[in-house]
């Protein structure tokens, strides 16, 4: 697909390329104190408030707690044991493994012995882990389990520079070759007990510590091509977590769910980052599977997700909802529907009715209050959501109920933050205005620039691409267009800008911008548009198993199968009854009017990250899909009325197998907008 | 893949020493007779799978070792000596706990109440105790939440602790009544078909489970499984019975060569 930029296609939004906006700058400070690299915060907390809970883990069904005082001797031991093992400064370590303690230990430890660590995504495959520890040259990793020391070993034949592999977790490997293989407590025993050699050295190394050495390198899970290294500086990442933390007034009281992956820049700026400023404690789920019943168990007070989790809640509400008795129902939607007219005014603090007030008051009592306990959201002051849009019925959901959901946007590249929404001053529709210390402006061709304290210092051994997408004043292209509304001054984002297409007829196509309008439907989980240099916009949608399912199990459709229902007549018939629905609402905004679907046919297979479909954070890879699925783009662009459908696919363990269908093509309903555009059915 | 086995050390679970022996079993369901003549042994840390075609008389023999049939003639020796015919009870006391072919768990029980009752043997106390649940008896049901609190993180089944098992997929409730058996902390655990109607995935993760139980706990198995290509890898012995008579006893590979094995039951299977 070739760059197509905005400024062909928005010629009105060209014209603003002067506008831009800066955030306050209130809260981004020098570190006059000294504390500028986490060994130093941690040693800071350890002092200041060393009985105060840091870490928690759920394990053999009890939450487990350690002070700051216990991790600073947790992370000491293992920082010696490292040394132990021939840790050098400047060396990488690598840290796979999902979200426990101890691999949040291992990360500081890296640090506190002059390493840099490298967190990888936990469900990457062993090549993907191979080409991150060979590009990053890492000679130490600190993993999980077994699962992941096979991955590891596997490729241990790529890997040169690899020196030793630490596990946390020693089910499976007692008999495994130990020479290079060590358990996480024998090398923090091994630390301690030779703390003479290494103590004095690895305090020398904290003290000469500076706040532009690199802090972590975190590997974009990358929609095109190879992942990129990005190098944060201890700056970069400490000095946005303080600007976020005092943005939302985080305190060392609050309590977080660290769930997301440890690789993805988010859970480094909120586990790490701004835990380690603010010093509130760090919650690791017992497992992936338990997450909402231990989020409900945390009761965390700030709490980030993906749309796609508030989502999965949502559609679960609703599912059960419709199992329940009548009165229930009724009970819920009556006070649902109140919640959604007066809640969010309440939030806002703008003024409400009275009685309004009180049959709120009454709401929360009977439903608002047992459901948000439900969902583990009773406590929750600052809630965030970001890098996909949300639904709007979805986050007006949530809002309703008095959580306080908010929107940010932001990148690897910028330490997350570049724009967040302030409390009082939340929609939908916007990312926010800019953080704290953040400047923002729009490009001539409509893409979204950033220069702040957080952006990244380069790309490991790619100074190509760094030059490409940050220039010599510090200026970085999002890649995304955008533009800032002249009235609340908050950015909209529509689009990637490399997306950002045309028809043939000359009509506008944002191909994500259709595809979230679909996506806000419980019934749909992903879509992909096609339109870019075509007649008619055509779209791949993959349904949504459990609320499909659901439905069909109420309405006595018998499927054995995720293809067998994909594939049922009365499904094609409701999702081409939302397509038409989503159209319509398409057809109000005369500039992007030319994007209503026209054809349309459901996928007989999920959209697989271990196909390459998409991102380990579940975005699609359009490049990918296009050429997988080739042939299934030609015949939506034809008069065909079903095509035969071939597709390889891998499965967990890594062994591949194919999936075959023969698949309908429907056509939907499209607004006449002006014959021009020729769009019209 | 391709790529390189991880090095793995050769394994020393298997002590030599033999566990279970059984000797000249025969037994008979009226005139049919089930079981003839069979002997073979279990020795202290293996994993010994017994095969054969339906109806080889394969959960017989199983039946027999864990003391709910009495055969007719022949012995069982248990750790050196030859055991009285005893109650399925006290042969759980003596260590031996199993699973069966169709699950036989609590349904409207949770996942962890139905590993709770594997502690059974273990209790201490008696029910007078344990109703007051004061002093030791209080201590003593830490204790054993401990045990099986250890299973369910053993088994990855967390999620499912406070689940009714009635509820559960199947492949769910088989790692469930595997649970229930170790909570017993058995010596021999017998397995009767444990990937009876799984899926793949479900196969392999309940294998992963098997290995792991040997290998973490040195528990002695003992399994009958229809599926070849798994008992070929999990086992270190396979026993085969056609028509209740022995007709194979040996490692895998071998038994997979043996040319009476395969025309009884290999060779004519799928093929």
């Amino acid at each position: 697909m070739g760059e197509i930029g905005l400024s062909d296609a928005a010629p009105e939004q060209a014209r603003r390329a002067a506008m831009s906006a800066t955030g306050e700058d209130s809260g981004v400070t020098a570190h006059s104190d000294g504390l500028d690299t986490f060994p130093r915060l941690l040693d800071h907390n350890a002092a200041h408030r060393g009985d105060r809970p840091a870490s928690r883990e759920k394990a053999f069904g009890i939450w487990q707690s350690w002070t700051w005082a216990a991790v600073r001797e947790e992370v000491r031991a293992l920082a010696m044991g490292l040394r132990d093992l021939g840790a050098r400064p400047g060396d990488r370590v690598a840290i796979i493994g999902a979200n426990r303690p101890h691999l949040y230990w291992a990360m500081v430890a890296a640090q506190s012995a002059g390493c840099v660590p490298v967190p990888v995504y936990q469900d990457s495959v062993a090549d993907e882990i191979a080409y991150v520890l060979e590009h990053a040259g890492a000679t130490l990793a600190v993993v999980e389990d077994q699962e992941q020391v096979d991955k590891v070993l596997s490729v241990r034949d790529r890997l040169p520079l690899l020196r030793h592999l630490v596990y946390v977790d020693p089910r499976g490997l007692r008999n495994y070759d130990h020479a290079t293989l060590h358990a996480y407590h024998t090398v923090q025993a091994e630390g301690r007990a030779k703390a003479p050699l290494h103590e004095a050295e690895i305090a020398r190394i904290v003290a000469a510590q500076r706040g532009d050495d690199t802090c972590v390198m975190l590997y974009t899970s990358g929609t095109t091509g190879k992942p990129k290294g990005v190098v944060l500086s201890n700056d970069n990442i400490l000095m946005t977590s303080r600007a976020s933390a005092s943005f939302d007034g985080l305190r060392e009281s609050d309590a977080i769910l660290a769930y997301l992956p440890m690789a993805w820049v988010g859970d480094f700026i909120f586990s790490m980052g701004q835990a380690y400023v603010t010093g509130f404690c760090v919650c690791c789920p017992e497992s992936a599977e338990t997450m909402l019943a231990d989020l409900r168990e945390v009761g965390p007070t700030y709490f980030f997700a993906p749309p796609r989790i508030f989502e999965t809640l949502l559609t679960t509400v609703m599912i059960r909802m419709e199992d329940a008795s009548a009165l229930k129902r009724r009970l819920f939607h009556h006070f649902i529907a109140h919640a959604k007219r007066v809640g969010p005014d309440l939030l806002d603090g703008r003024p409400v009715g009275f009685l309004d007030r009180l049959w709120w008051r009454v709401g929360a009592a009977l439903v608002y209050g047992p459901l948000k306990n439900t969902l583990g959201m009773s406590r929750i002051r600052v809630g965030y959501t970001a890098g996909e849009a949300i639904g709007p019925e979805i986050f007006q959901f949530y809002r309703a109920l008095g959580v306080n959901l908010k929107q940010l946007y932001g990148q690897t590249e910028a330490s997350v933050f570049i724009t967040q929404q302030p409390d009082g001053a939340v929609r939908a529709d916007t990312v926010g205005v800019p953080s704290p210390g953040v400047e923002v402006r729009i490009g001539p061709n409509g893409e979204v620039y950033y220069r702040s304290p957080g952006v990244f210092v380069e790309y490991y051994k790619n100074a190509e691409a760094t030059a490409e997408t940050k220039d010599a004043e510090g200026w970085v292209a999002t890649g995304d267009a955008g533009f800032f509304e002249e009235a609340t001054g908050h950015l909209r984002i529509i689009d990637r800008a490399k997306d950002v297409g045309r028809l043939r007829s000359g009509a506008l196509f944002a191909p994500k911008y259709v595809e979230n309008k679909l996506k806000f439907y419980p019934d749909i989980k992903e879509v992909v548009s096609f339109g870019h240099d075509r007649d008619a916009v055509t779209a791949f949608v993959n349904i949504d198993l459990d609320s499909v399912g659901a439905w069909a199990e109420r309405n006595n459709i018998g499927y054995a199968s995720y293809q067998e229902l994909a594939a049922h007549p009365l499904v094609y018939a409701k999702i081409q009854a939302q397509i038409e629905e989503a159209n319509r609402s398409i057809a109000c905004d005369p500039m992007l009017a030319g994007c209503q679907v026209k054809r349309f046919l459901i996928l007989h297979k999920e959209l697989d990250p271990d196909d390459g479909e998409m991102t380990r954070t579940m975005k699609v890879r359009r490049r990918i899909i296009a050429e997988r699925y080739g042939a299934l783009i030609e015949a939506l662009n034809s008069d065909a009325a079903e095509v035969f459908a071939d597709i390889a696919v891998t499965y967990e363990d890594g062994r591949t197998g194919r999936i075959a269908a023969t698949l309908e093509i429907r056509d939907a309903a499209v607004v006449a907008v002006t014959p021009a555009q020729g769009v019209a059915a | 893949m391709n790529a390189p086995e991880p090095a793995i050390v050769a394994p020393n679970r298997i002590t030599g020493e033999t566990l279970l022996e059984v000797r000249a079993i025969t037994l008979r369901f009226g005139g049919v007779e089930a079981l003839k003549n069979i002997s073979f042994d279990i020795m202290e840390g293996e994993i010994r799978a017994i095969i054969g075609p339906n109806g080889a008389g394969k959960s017989s023999m199983l039946n027999v070792i864990s003391g709910f049939y009495h055969p007719q003639e022949g012995e069982v020796w248990f750790r050196g000596q030859r055991r009285a015919p005893l109650r399925p009870h006290q042969i759980a006391r003596q260590g031996i706990a199993r699973t069966f072919q169709n699950i036989a768990l609590f349904k409207g029980m949770s996942t962890l109440d139905n590993i709770m009752t594997g502690r059974l043997t273990k209790m201490r106390r008696n029910m007078a105790w344990q109703a007051l649940w004061k002093g030791p008896a209080e201590r003593e049901e830490y204790e054993h939440r401990e045990a099986v609190e250890k299973i369910i993180d053993f088994l990855e089944i967390q999620h499912i602790r406070k689940k009714p098992v009635g509820a559960l997929p199947y492949g769910l409730q088989k790692r469930v009544e595997l649970g229930r058996a170790l909570a017993a902390e058995p010596n021999l655990l017998l397995l009767d078909e444990p990937m009876a109607g799984m899926n793949v995935e479900e196969k392999e993760d309940m294998s992963r489970f098997i290995l792991d139980v040997n290998d973490e706990f040195g528990t002695t198995i003992a399994l009958i499984e229809h599926d070849m290509g798994v008992v070929m890898d999990l086992s270190d012995r396979v026993v085969v019975l056609d028509y209740g008579r022995k007709i194979g006893d040996g490692p895998p590979d071998a038994v997979r060569q043996d040319q009476t094995v395969i025309d009884a039951y290999l060779g004519v299977a799928h093929e």
